[in-house]
């Protein structure tokens, strides 16, 4: 089975920073991974580099050729300045017919939405809006950056279950980052514990009882608070985790289990 | 009736007009409002080089313009704010031109008509630059329409669609610096960040889609070219700012009738 995307030894430099390293990353057609970690863990900016937003500093990105993807990036906003309809968003950049504008509005939820304006969209329309342009063209792929970013709880459960249902119809791979880790585990394949590096990854109940993911997140993976309340000890505990994974073992052993 | 030079000025000035609107309108959605003054001020420098040199204004202005917008694109998001970039370069650029211009030998060159304009002694060449660079801009901006857009919308989704943002942007560079060259003669340095603006600003409140945005942001250009020259020629005043005050007039009847529309 052939990657659809995959990077080796990848490192990206924000100015003079290194906010990510030696991350090897694969996904398979129709698997479904969750990247979760702390702010400033470089969650967007791998995201980022395997859509090709993003130039690696060392290491390589290889997407499958041709490879048909559909990208929701984080926190986009419409400037008023520019009048742009929904329908004519989804045209960008490839003119689509009206029926296939219809059908990726529908499958997002977004139905009722064509002849709206971008910029008059509450955060949900336009996330939805969002995710109907990344369903256009059959995409092989769907990598969404923190999705459910302004929906509240409920908006958000049936926007996981969207993504799953999405799956298992289009049988597209579906690669998220997400801080809804509790809704999140549950419906991932496979979850990749990011801090700078990959600190461990696997099935979401391993990942839940690996060392290297307690040491970010706590004990409790009862849903986003867990992460936010660890967030100030986190830089200690941080430190920690860094020497920890740097000999690589308990990395590996993460990654058997 | 209209004399001759009446009528190239017309035709320059509407030629102008349209050369400025395909620009116009991403200078105001990508916010390069200060972009655009910047690459306009360095035109100065760029007309004390030509005379130096003794090559054609046009290429000179041009080529200084092109420096200017990549040499400011450069700086910035290296630790400098981008305002802040520009605002030295804008401003230094513009000094820099006044004092080169101010030490070439032979008479002291009359600065004005490249700081405010001299469309009343635009020659038939003149014509033939304006309407061609006009020509260049359009169909640069039309080949890349759809990745500018996108690009402008958001890099990343440019990228991830197989675009590369940062072409599009040297493509908007491109075109800033042939508008610049372009509108010189007919508004002068000052006043060519105004025609890039006030009729795109002007053509916002009435559009619902970008194509529309660029039509409207082009008839409100047209209108004020002629106005404005027509203005100029009644009340005897300079013409470029007539153009300019014009623009700005139809900016306040759009913005009051948003405001009336609630």
């Amino acid at each position: 089975m052939s990657a659809l995307v995959e990077a080796r030894g990848l490192a990206v430099k924000q100015g003079p920073r290194e906010v990510l390293r030696d991350v090897d990353f694969s996904i398979a057609p129709g698997e479904i991974v969750t990247v979760v970690g702390p702010n400033g863990s470089g969650k967007s900016t791998l995201l980022r580099a395997l859509v090709g937003a993003l130039k690696p500093s060392r290491g390589s990105v290889v997407r499958q050729r041709g490879l048909r993807l559909g990208y929701v990036p984080q926190g986009l906003r419409m400037d008023a300045t520019l009048p742009i309809t929904v329908s004519r968003f989804l045209d960008l950049p490839h003119r689509n017919s009206a029926e296939a504008r219809a059908t990726a509005l529908n499958e997002a939820g977004a139905g009722d939405l064509a002849g709206r304006q971008m910029s008059a969209l509450s955060g949900g329309q336009f996330q939805r809006v969002l995710l109907a342009r990344a369903l256009l063209n059959t995409p092989q792929i769907l990598i969404l950056d923190e999705p459910t970013t302004g929906l509240d709880q409920p908006a958000q459960a049936q926007f996981y279950l969207r993504i799953e249902d999405l799956r298992d119809r289009l049988g597209c791979a579906v690669l998220m980052v997400s801080h809804e880790l509790h809704v999140v585990m549950s419906a991932s394949d496979r979850v990749i514990c990011l801090n700078g590096h990959v600190c461990c990854e696997g099935h979401p109940e391993v990942v839940a009882q690996a060392e290297e993911y307690r040491a970010l997140f706590g004990s409790g993976t009862k849903g986003a608070l867990a992460l936010y309340r660890h967030e100030h000890s986190h830089h200690h505990d941080h430190d920690h985790a860094h020497d920890h994974t740097h000999d690589h073992a308990a990395g590996e052993n993460c990654d058997a289990g | 009736m209209l004399d001759d030079f009446l009528v190239r000025a017309a035709l320059a000035a509407v030629g102008v007009a349209l050369a400025a609107a395909p620009l116009g309108v991403f200078v105001v959605w990508r916010r390069m409002a200060y972009f655009g003054d910047a690459t306009s001020h360095a035109a100065i420098l760029g007309v004390a080089l030509a005379l130096a040199l003794s090559v054609p204004i046009f290429a000179g202005t041009l080529i200084v313009s092109l420096l200017v917008a990549f040499g400011v694109a450069q700086l910035s998001g290296r630790g400098y704010g981008a305002d802040m970039v520009l605002g030295v370069v804008a401003h230094a650029a513009l000094a820099l031109g006044l004092v080169a211009a101010s030490l070439l030998p032979g008479p002291r060159l009359n600065l004005e008509a490249y700081l405010f304009g001299d469309i009343l002694a635009v020659s038939r060449s003149d014509l033939a630059v304006i309407w061609g660079g006009g020509a260049l801009v359009a169909a640069l901006i039309g080949w890349r329409w759809q990745a500018l857009l996108t690009a402008t919308v958001s890099p990343d989704l440019a990228a991830a669609s197989g675009l590369n943002p940062e072409r599009e942007r040297v493509v908007l560079m491109l075109a800033l610096a042939l508008v610049v060259a372009v509108a010189l003669k007919v508004v002068g340095a000052l006043l060519i960040g105004a025609l890039l603006i006030i009729p795109a600003a002007a053509a916002r409140p009435l559009s619902t889609t970008p194509e529309g945005m660029l039509a409207g942001t082009a008839a409100v250009g047209v209108v004020s070219a002629l106005g404005g020259l027509w203005a100029a020629w009644t009340f005897d005043t300079p013409a470029g700012p007539s153009v300019v005050c014009a623009a700005a007039v139809l900016f306040a009847v759009a913005a009051l009738a948003r405001a009336l529309r609630g």
